[in-house]
């Protein structure tokens, strides 16, 4: 099922390698069924990525933006998560002003060994994104869409 | 001895062992001054701290660092002078902080919109302050303006007109205008719908001409030629002029100000096309200083976003 078909949405992902990659991989091998509008990005840790990481994504016509890392206290470089609660929880408070509905954006903790949550997760977030629907997409280079226009 | 003669004195005195004294001096026009960098004694007497001292000279001091300099500093310059010391941008023995009380400063192009059918803002011929009130001789005759008329909207809601932290004050301490800051522009934009304050944006944004204005008047955007905003390697903004390219690079600006902004507001009276893109700074400003109780230029310790703690009892974060 294509993207352009308008039955799925796009999500980004942004999982830390050690947790929650991990957690993803435990659902896969558990075939625990998951929908499939979420596209993740692999990262090294939570605390590697840039908040603008988020908001080019958001910018860019992505319709929601999912990011979890290891959870507080066991973050595989100690500390790297600390730090991204902060500035994710800061950026929480951007969106609203730009006009961004900040359900789009949700951050969480899953560990290597919780499939299960993985599921939980990844089902609730798509459900709360398929409920606000598509987002609005900011013109982006107006010479650009012309001529992407023609290539579709 | 009058404010005036007691600044020149001091810039005079601070001479003897500062490489430059840094304050505001005549402009190009009446209505604009200019930043004064005074070298020798002789340039005392271009000093002026008064309505018209509108630019933020805190900028240029982390380019002196490492050199022992004064600055003339308002309130809100100050708290920006605070801020870089606070993240070690600048060292504070290096800096003599003269402060002076402020009494807000000109909005020029408040004042141009009222010369509207007068004559041109460049036309003005000279500006006098009386209580509460400039004067203006413009080919015509004269005009006199309200103070409370032309003032920038940033001194409406400033709670601290004196410099916190100064080697010396000069004149009595101003009362502050207001207290809690009541954040009425957010709130204002806040009441409307996510569609329409994108659309707004949308709208702001269009008139942008990316000439980076915003970034380098900012005293806090310290990057200078290492900025993301021009980097290739990462490549964060095109060349293209679409609106999407311009917001994000105020997005770039605003997060990478997130609890360092002290609110001086020289990002938006430096945009040649008016864009409101203080909004966006003050909205991440009131998020840090409601989660961690931080308010950039005026708290001490560790910016928020440089540390953490274990239990972090102001996030409530989301149960699945």
């Amino acid at each position: 099922m294509s993207v352009l078909a308008g039955k799925e949405l796009r999500i980004v992902g942004f999982l830390c390698n050690w947790c929650s990659y991990g957690g993803a991989d435990t659902a896969g091998v558990g075939r625990f069924t998951q929908p499939t509008d979420l596209r993740i990005v692999r990262v090294p840790c939570s605390g590697r990525i840039n908040p603008l990481f988020i908001m080019k994504a958001l910018v860019n016509g992505a319709d929601g933006v999912l990011v979890s890392g290891c959870h507080p206290r066991d973050c595989h470089y100690a500390e790297g998560n600390y730090y991204a609660r902060r500035r994710l929880e800061v950026l929480k408070g951007l969106l609203p002003v730009l006009g961004i509905d900040p359900r789009r954006f949700e951050y969480t903790w899953v560990s290597a060994s919780e499939g299960q949550r993985w599921q939980h997760v990844v089902e609730s977030f798509t459900g709360q994104i398929h409920a606000l629907g598509p987002s609005r997409r900011l013109p982006a280079a107006p010479e650009l869409e012309a001529l992407l226009s023609r290539a579709m | 001895m009058s404010m005036q003669d007691e600044l020149k004195s001091a810039v005079r005195a601070a001479l003897a062992d500062c490489d430059c004294v840094i304050g505001w001096g005549p402009g190009p026009e009446v209505l604009r001054r200019s930043p004064l960098f005074a070298r020798q004694e002789a340039d005392a007497d271009l000093f002026r701290a008064d309505f018209q001292a509108v630019n933020n000279p805190a900028l240029f001091l982390p380019e002196y660092k490492g050199r022992k300099v004064g600055v003339v500093v308002k309130g809100c310059d100050a708290r920006s002078v605070g801020q870089l010391v606070n993240e070690g941008l600048i060292r504070r023995e290096e800096v003599h902080v003269i402060g002076f009380p402020c009494d807000g400063v000109i909005d020029v192009g408040k004042v141009a919109a009222r010369l509207e059918g007068l004559c041109e803002p460049g036309e003005v011929t000279s500006l006098r302050e009386e209580a509460g009130a400039v004067v203006l001789t413009h080919p015509g005759g004269e005009l006199k303006l309200e103070k409370n008329d032309v003032r920038a909207d940033k001194c409406g809601r400033c709670r601290f007109p004196n410099a916190l932290d100064a080697d010396l004050f000069i004149g009595a301490p101003m009362e502050p205008s207001t207290g809690e800051d009541p954040y009425d522009d957010l709130k204002a934009l806040e009441s409307r719908p996510y569609e329409e304050r994108m659309a707004f944006w949308e709208r702001e944004m269009s008139r942008c001409i990316r000439c980076y204005a915003c970034r380098n008047a900012c005293p806090l955007c310290v990057c200078r030629d290492q900025c993301v905003a021009v980097s290739r390697d990462p490549h964060w903004l095109t060349q293209s002029d679409g609106v999407r390219d311009k917001l994000f690079f105020q997005i770039i600006h605003a997060s990478h100000l997130a609890g360092r902004c002290t609110g001086c507001g020289e990002c938006e009276r430096a945009c040649p096309v008016g864009i409101p893109v203080l909004l966006l700074k003050r909205a991440l400003s009131r998020r840090v200083e409601d989660l961690f109780a931080y308010r950039a230029g005026i708290d001490e310790g560790r910016p928020p976003l440089l540390t953490f703690s274990l239990d972090e009892p102001a996030i409530k974060e989301r149960h699945w």
